[in-house]
């Protein structure tokens, strides 16, 4: 995916030039290994910084809430799913956007790499489908297949769904995952397994939101969690408080997750965030046949009625 | 005061006949990484890491801490009277303390600590407390103590320092508390007498890994006016979220909230860690928000560390260099890039956009 780069700041820069855009919204390799960082170019100087490979995991339509004014955003599969939510839901308007779609073939997962080593890892370079990573002793090479973040390993949405020019030919779709196996094993615990299960989950949970923060869906002007008047959660490390807020922000991303993975991305404690809503997303594909972020003209099923919903679980 | 030298197995008796006398904290390793619990009795610190994820500050600054308890029932006395809770005051003992980690306390302690006011639950807890060290013989990439008033075998901040060479430590007590922690710990033993000149040789050959470094120079004489206004502010803020791991994971970041909880006719007072990177930070009750955009509250945390305490305390900057943040943000905003963007920061060669169109 690296040979994007060259082809993103193509288009970035003429699109800046046509005035077709105010800035372009994309990355610029970051300091640490493994950890591109959003920036937005608003010249064709700033272009220059931009950069694209399997370190892109976050989620950039995080980054367009609320913005005026006409942006161009790079959008991998993911990415795009949430600008059309974000669409749909009126936080933005198509026709501001100029959106360069980039067929995605996975970003490698920091927490697992870094747990794969002992020794601080010093480089993570890529050539192809193949990641070397190195330290100070060590050199190891490794499938990217094999890096990949959980959510991408399952992923069935690598090319954008929505999108203005492409920076590279579009890619297969992968068949034969199964996107919610790790849903079918907590599905097969007892009561009391769960509780633990996600008991465990949280235990080093710090409270910074950054899975919040980092999410294109979580754009409330004032999150439950910081309301005060009525103040519905503690804000100490109780844990029932923790809790109350990874299960209440899990049900309001119902129906707009596109398992974009940038919560469990971003989480500096390493939990597994995703576990959260992955159980809502399979119940919303089930249910309604439905998988967010897919389309324009469709509103999500938990904003809308039909008289065939289906209702067995009210009972 | 005597340096020491003990094998791994005295070291670790040590620790444990200590127990006795302490509560001893150290770094453990649960889940993938390593962070500073309360040791149970057999429970050893495992003093194989580079750093612990989060800092030590916890063990004296709870991220949650009961400050008060009260009564809401009104058939009794002391009905709304807020009553301190017990402060434990009972010895306590860190192990593995990394140089970087031990100068935050003596930085923190300007705050809570002043002739004017003492935080009794920092300070207490503080004076309890007895830091063993660790020094580092070798740096991770993103370390910069060096250039922030410490070094790998930094001794501020602490009581005795434990030098690890191949299966043996050296010990060096550096206090009259490190000494009794060492009484108490019944470590004994001579050192070869070449010693010195080892450990210097290995401090050394320590600060020679470090390869990271700021420039911090000409802080100081920055106009604070001139730095607040700097046009780098949005585009370094921009790709922030807001979250709060950068100030969580600080060993210097000493922001508390207070809150009380309720529950029937009892109730608590607690303060919680706070983050300035959360816009309910400065919140007014008003509604004004005088920091009500991100590039603000980006502003004011290296602002604050790296001018207003610059200026304040003239003691250098409110960092110690352990690169928890830049390992840590989930958008690699690394203030290693913004000290020197301040540092260098000309306001007389700055062509604003203002001014030039």
């Amino acid at each position: 995916m690296t040979d994007y780069t060259d082809k993103i700041k193509e288009i970035a820069k003429r699109v800046l030039a046509e005035g077709k855009v105010d800035m372009v919204i994309g990355f610029r390799a970051g300091t640490v290994p493994m950890m591109n960082q959003p920036h937005y170019a608003a010249s064709a100087e700033a272009v220059e910084e931009m950069i694209w490979d399997s370190n892109c995991g976050l989620n950039l339509a995080n980054y367009l809430t609320d913005k005026k004014g006409k942006i161009g955003i790079i959008a991998k599969g993911c990415d795009s799913r949430n600008i059309v939510t974000h669409v749909i839901e009126n936080k933005i308007k198509r026709d501001q956007l100029y959106i360069i779609g980039v067929p995605c073939t996975g970003m490698i997962d920091h927490h697992k790499i870094n747990a794969m080593f002992d020794k601080e890892i010093l480089k993570v370079e890529e050539s192809g489908d193949q990641i070397t990573i190195s330290g100070s002793g060590f050199s190891e090479t490794v499938s990217k297949q094999d890096l990949l973040a959980e959510n991408c390993a399952v992923c069935t949405h690598r090319n954008p769904v929505e999108y203005d020019e492409l920076a590279g030919e579009l890619v297969d779709e992968q068949a034969d995952v199964d996107q919610y196996a790790s849903v079918s094993k907590v599905e097969a615990m007892t009561a009391d397994e769960k509780w633990d299960y996600f008991d465990d989950l949280l235990s080093t949970c710090i409270r910074c939101y950054a899975c919040r923060n980092a999410c294109p869906l979580c754009y409330c002007p004032t999150c439950f969690v910081d309301e005060s008047r009525p103040q519905w959660v503690g804000k100490s490390q109780d844990p029932t408080d923790v809790r109350t807020f990874h299960l209440l922000r899990a049900y309001h991303c119902a129906g707009r997750c596109t398992d974009c993975g940038a919560c469990e991305r971003v989480c500096p404690m390493g939990i597994k965030i995703r576990e959260f809503t992955k159980k809502l997303n399979k119940d919303c594909k089930e249910l309604y046949g439905w998988e967010a972020g897919l389309s324009l003209d469709q509103r999500p099923p938990l904003d809308t009625f039909k008289a065939d919903d289906p209702e067995e679980f009210i009972k | 005061m005597k340096l020491i030298k003990v094998d791994k197995k005295s070291l670790d008796q040590g620790i444990e006949k200590a127990k006795s006398a302490y509560r001893v904290f150290g770094p453990v390793k649960e889940k993938s990484d390593h962070d500073f619990k309360l040791l149970d009795k057999e429970q050893l610190p495992d003093l194989d890491f580079q750093n612990t994820r989060l800092s030590p500050k916890s063990v004296i600054y709870p991220q949650s801490q009961i400050m008060f308890q009260y009564s809401l029932d009104e058939s009794k006395e002391d009905c709304r009277i807020m009553k301190e809770v017990e402060n434990v005051t009972s010895p306590m003992a860190v192990i593995g303390v990394r140089p970087c980690d031990a100068l935050s306390f003596p930085i923190v302690r300007r705050n809570f600590d002043t002739p004017e006011y003492q935080d009794t639950y920092w300070v207490k807890a503080y004076e309890a407390t007895t830091f063993v060290g660790l020094a580092c013989n070798s740096a991770c990439g993103t370390c910069f103590c060096t250039s922030a008033g410490t070094g790998p075998f930094g001794e501020e901040g602490l009581d005795v320092l434990l030098i690890a060479e191949g299966n043996d430590f050296y010990v060096k007590p550096l206090t009259e508390k490190g000494e009794s922690f060492v009484q108490a710990a019944g470590w004994a033993g001579e050192v070869e007498s070449a010693a010195a000149s080892k450990i210097e040789e290995m401090k050394t050959a320590a600060e020679a890994s470090i390869t990271a470094t700021v420039d911090t120079d000409k802080l100081r004489d920055k106009t604070t006016l001139d730095l607040y206004d700097a046009p780098f502010w949005e585009e370094e803020a921009f790709s922030c979220i807001n979250c709060g791991t950068c100030t969580y994971v600080c060993p210097t970041c000493w922001c508390f909230d207070v809150q009380d909880e309720t529950c029937g006719k009892s109730g608590i007072r607690m303060r919680n860690w706070d983050s300035c990177m959360f816009p309910l930070f400065t919140h007014h009750a008003s509604g004004h928000n005088p920091r009500d955009v991100k590039y603000q509250r980006v502003r004011q945390r290296f602002m604050h560390k790296l001018k207003y305490y610059v200026d304040k305390y003239d003691n250098g900057i409110q960092c110690v260099g352990c690169g928890r943040c830049i390992r840590l943000c989930p958008v690699n905003i690394d203030i290693r890039r913004i000290c020197n963007k301040m540092n260098s920061f000309d306001a007389e060669s700055c062509v604003c956009e203002a001014t030039s169109s």
